[in-house]
């Protein structure tokens, strides 16, 4: 092979110059080139090596359906891996190296390899890399194929956002048959859009010069799409279709140079046609993988988009009258070039790194191309990924779309229909039917893809290696080896053999290697049947799927109203359980915590603890709803009443904790913890839904709705009395766990008694703009702001579980110490039955405990394992540790089984292959008498 | 990404969506004596159909709970009804 640019003809731009590099070497090319083209027209011929037998390898294709061309791009700051030369445009400073080869694609010292072919035939890996295991050997034989490289860093920016976009008729494929129907579609009133993976539309229509009614290629295409924008339908070029989802919805990629990262479109379509035309496939003669052996039909794309000759003297081989036609534009163009029908000689290609001629039985011609056409195959991978079947044409030896959905139809040579003139009826005709809401009945024209192109089958006789797969590097002899092992199904000969596993999953050598093994095993085609198409029909960036939802996009926190009142006091705001909350005021962690926790026992401290779920239940079977789904009793709480409850799942474990109030007769308020409010919300929706009477009971989320101020510290009665004057918080009048309701600053206000510290705490709930006037006032009357990292510390000396934290999905209230109810309530409650299962009823549950380490030890990690006995195993974890400021010593909550029977037990604690001692303790270290709760 | 029709808010995305459960599924009464393996079955059990289901969801953005007929096979949605009996018809 030895391309050149001719000096007119093609749709490239002449006048400016494209700078670029291959391997090192400075090359031209012009605005319009593919890389493969602009390569081609400076004469380069060999492109990289084999995977597997480091072979030398050049350009096959003109497109997608490209197995060999892949090369690492360097654009600027940006490495590519692994592009397909075929399918990128050329653009001003691209930097492409070859792959495959050590050190390079001329010189490639592991071609050796190729030398040892008869000992690395179908299944060489399973058969050899089992000791001591793939795993072993796996990394150096990656090295060996020579794949590209990945520039991590940059991946991780290549990112775009998705569009999404939707269409009364999408068309895949702007060719002949795509332009048609989508014309047809518009003008009927459809909203038509039009999409192709290639820079410019009009698909093989150039390749082939004119359109049937004899106008220019060129004219045709632009005519139609002006009709079709005309008619208010769009048409995207550089854009591919990914996928075929469910539902019709189709995942796009649309290309905009390699500067810029692709976006991806999601598209829902209300119908989709596929224009998506054929992929030529291969013949089976000896060294059919050298460099200059082609696609004849990507000789002719070659010239007609990009006025490159492929070759000086070229040999073609076909069967067909579509490739014979092309012969004579080739060589209207000045290729020397010679059709020979091979009959069924052997035919063996000579030369290494470049085709030098052809052997044919005993005849020897020599030629720098050798142009091959071995048919056609309709290109069906997203009609097969949207649901459609296929059926086997056995005249044309080709699948073509079967029985489908209704909702996607199939037009041109990828339905059968190769002769263009035909295609283009059918194509009109389809489209007016996908634009009709009540189509005719009546059958369209049948394909008859033999007879369009007088397919006579080439069957040259074997002489040498030949290929069926090029990107997997799978020989015939391969395939045959595998079927006479048994391999003879597709789904095993694929995986055996990776025949079609390659990133261009196929697209050329799929049917023939399944002919090959339906000849083999002597079963027809459809027998062997096909392997499944899967999304993504090309290789695409992972970023550009994962767009820009990461981290705070994927997954934005939620804000607090008090939010800028905390920024102001100097707030260290972090995300807790979903919420961006406080960690602690002003000072260094180290400072602020242990002074914050002192405010608390010592003073008066103020936390917003606003983020706490709060879910209003009401209507007359309020009562009865919440007495269903709370382990405690509910309905017989009076108003102004609060009881501590867990919420159950059916098998008896915790999904959360809060405490009911009883604000009136048919009206509940319920709090959960803060991270767990929309999936209480969730599951009491469930139950209220589902099981109970909808009718009688209404919940709703009042959380964004009132902020809460926890008051809390043994000033905190005298503090919060002068505040709000009017509302009664006396022992007498306010006790423990109840709730009053009163004013504040003329807004409505709640006042909850309710301690998660140990000490005096009063929760005063009142909307947002009243709260920060509490906070303030507050603040100015001595309150110490308390964050959640203190919080967490006076919560653990006081034993109290977080849920979720402390509890795992196995933990049951009487693994928390709490069994009264268990056998008390009269109605039935969500959990009951599972809280008397087997797995309930076990000796060896874990139960929570305090852990204590001996004087002068560091507090204990958590999630480290507690292990006992002969054999260590883990009989638990630590949950919650931290340093006690009141205690003056570590603190530690931990599940551990039978804890509760093992208080004063010695326990190791393993973490990170480090052992420790330490000793079962009760779970409430601080004021075990809650002596505290109720202090002046 | 399917698209399934909510009886309240028409069709949407199905990331709007939480599947709830079979539809249908009683809870035995659970005062008086459930078997362990009644209970497992009532816990467990799914029939799981290969072909037209009848399941339970939810529409996260509106918060109300339908039944949805569909296809399990061929993705189709066959039916909705909402689960208010005010609403039924």
């Amino acid at each position: 092979m030895s391309g050149y640019r001719l000096d007119e003809g093609g749709l490239i731009d002449r006048s400016r110059r494209l700078n670029f590099s291959f391997d090192g070497r400075s090359l031209a090319g012009h605005p319009g080139d593919t890389l493969a083209s602009a390569l081609l027209a400076n004469g380069v011929w060999l492109l990289g090596r084999s995977f597997k037998y480091h072979r030398p390898r050049g350009i096959w294709g003109a497109g997608a359906e490209e197995p060999n061309a892949f090369l690492d791009l360097r654009l600027g700051r940006r490495q590519i891996a692994h592009c397909l030369a075929t399918a990128t445009e050329l653009e001003e400073g691209m930097m492409a190296r070859s792959l495959g080869g050590w050190p390079g694609r001329r010189l490639d010292l592991l071609a050796g390899l190729d030398r040892l072919h008869p000992y690395l035939g179908a299944g060489f890996y399973h058969k050899t890399f089992f000791r001591p295991g793939w795993r072993f050997w796996e990394p150096a034989i990656r090295r060996l194929a020579g794949r590209g490289r990945i520039d991590l860093a940059g991946a991780e920016q290549y990112r775009s956002a998705p569009i999404h976009d939707r269409a009364g008729l999408l068309v895949v494929g702007a060719g002949l048959a795509g332009l048609a129907a989508a014309r047809a579609a518009a003008e009927a009133g459809e909203d038509v859009l039009v999409v192709d993976e290639q820079h410019l539309p009009g698909g093989g229509l150039h390749a082939l010069g004119r359109a049937p009614d004899g106008t220019g290629a060129r004219q045709w295409i632009a005519a139609q799409i002006a009709a079709i924008e005309a008619a208010g339908g769009r048409v995207l070029s550089a854009t591919t279709a990914l996928g075929v989802h469910d539902h019709n919805l189709v995942s796009l990629l649309r290309a905009r140079g390699l500067a810029v990262p692709p976006r991806l479109i999601e598209l829902r379509a209300r119908r989709i046609l596929l224009a998506t035309g054929a992929i030529e496939r291969p013949l089976l003669i000896g060294g059919n993988d050298r460099p200059g052996v082609m696609s004849a039909w990507a000789a002719l794309e070659y010239l007609a988009r990009y006025g490159v000759l492929v070759g000086r003297d070229m040999v073609l081989l076909s069967g067909n009258a579509l490739a014979e036609a092309g012969a004579e534009t080739l060589r209207a163009a000045g290729a020397r070039i010679l059709v020979l029908d091979p009959g069924s000689d052997p035919v063996e290609v000579l030369g290494r790194r470049r085709v030098r001629g052809l052997r044919i039985g005993a005849k020897q011609v020599s030629c720098d191309t050798v142009l091959v056409s071995g048919g056609y195959s309709p290109n069906l991978a997203l009609w097969c990924q949207g649901g459609g079947g296929l059926d086997w044409d056995q005249e044309a030896e080709a699948f073509l779309p079967g029985s489908g959905p209704g909702t996607l139809a199939v037009a041109g040579a990828a339905a059968g229909f190769f002769d263009p003139a035909r295609a283009l009826e059918h194509a009109q005709i389809l489209g007016r039917r996908l634009s009709d809401p009540d189509p005719p009945s009546g059958s369209l024209p049948a394909p008859s893809p033999a007879a369009d192109i007088g397919l006579k089958r080439l069957r040259p006789a074997g002489a040498g290696r030949r290929w069926v797969d090029l990107a997997a590097d799978v020989t015939v002899a391969e395939l045959e080896e595998a079927a006479a092992e048994g391999y003879d199904t597709v789904e095993h000969l694929k995986r055996y053999t990776a025949l079609g596993m390659s990133a261009d999953q196929g697209r050329s050598s799929n049917v023939t290697g399944l002919e090959l093994l339906a000849r083999q095993a002597q079963r027809p085609v459809p027998e062997i049947g096909t392997t499944r198409f899967r999304p993504p029909y090309r290789p695409v960036p992972l970023a550009s799927l994962a767009g820009v939802q990461e981290g705070r996009l994927l997954a934005p926190p939620k804000r607090m109203a008090l939010e800028p009142v905390h920024r102001d006091a100097g707030g260290a705001l972090r995300e807790y359980g979903g919420w961006l909350r406080p960690g602690w005021y002003e000072k260094r962690p180290a400072e602020a915590i242990p002074e914050e926790v002192r405010a608390v026992r010592e003073g008066v401290g103020l936390i917003d603890v606003s983020p706490l779920g709060k879910i209003e239940v009401m209507g007359p079977g309020a009562a009865r709803f919440l007495d269903f789904v709370c382990y405690a009793s509910i309905g017989d709480l009076g108003v102004g009443q609060g009881r501590y409850s867990f919420l159950l799942r059916e098998d008896g474990s915790i999904l959360d904790d809060g405490v009911v109030f009883r604000l009136g007769p048919r009206h509940f308020l319920l709090t959960c913890s803060s991270a767990h409010a929309g999936a209480v919300l969730a599951h009491l929706e469930t139950w209220r839904q589902d099981v109970q009477d909808p009718d009688k009971v209404f919940l709703h989320d009042t959380t964004g709705r009132w902020q809460s101020l926890c008051v809390s510290g043994p000033g905190a009665r005298e503090m919060l009395a002068a505040l709000l004057p009017n509302i009664d918080l006396g022992a007498a009048g306010l006790a423990h766990m109840g709730i009053n309701r009163g004013r504040f600053d003329g807004a409505p206000a709640r006042v909850a008694r309710l301690s998660f510290t140990g000490e005096t705490s009063f929760e005063v709930s009142l909307p947002a703009t009243p709260a920060r006037a509490l906070w303030r006032l507050a603040i100015i009357k001595g309150a110490r702001p308390v964050g959640m990292e203190a919080l967490d510390i006076l919560r653990a000396e006081k034993g109290h579980v977080l849920v979720g934290r402390d509890t795992d999905s196995e933990t049951m209230p009487p693994d928390l110490g709490f069994a009264a109810w268990l056998r008390k309530k009269p109605s039935p409650y969500l959990g009951d039955r599972g809280l008397v299962s087997e797995a309930a009823r076990s000796r060896d549950r874990r139960q929570l405990v305090g852990l204590r380490v001996p004087e002068g030890a560091a507090p204990l990690p958590v999630g480290a394992h507690l292990v006992a006995g002969r054999q260590p195993r883990s009989q638990g974890f630590v949950t919650t540790s931290c340093l006690s400021p009141a205690l003056g010593r570590p603190v530690a909550l931990a599940l551990l089984e039978r804890g509760r029977a093992r208080l004063g037990e010695s326990v190791t604690v393993w973490h990170l292959g480090k052992t420790r001692g330490a000793v079962v303790a009760p779970h409430c270290a601080y004021d075990p008498k809650g002596e505290r709760l109720d202090a002046k | 990404m399917q698209l399934f029709p909510c009886p309240f808010c028409g069709e949407r995305d199905e990331r709007e969506f939480h599947f709830v459960g079979e539809a249908g599924k009683r809870r035995p009464d659970t005062k008086t004596l459930v078997t362990d393996k009644l209970w497992a079955g009532y816990l467990h059990v799914r029939q799981n159909p290969k072909g037209p289901s009848r399941e339970v969801w939810r529409h996260l953005t509106c918060n109300e709970l339908f039944v949805m007929e569909r296809d399990t096979l061929s993705m189709e949605v066959l039916a909705i009804t909402v689960l208010r009996k005010d609403a039924a018809p």
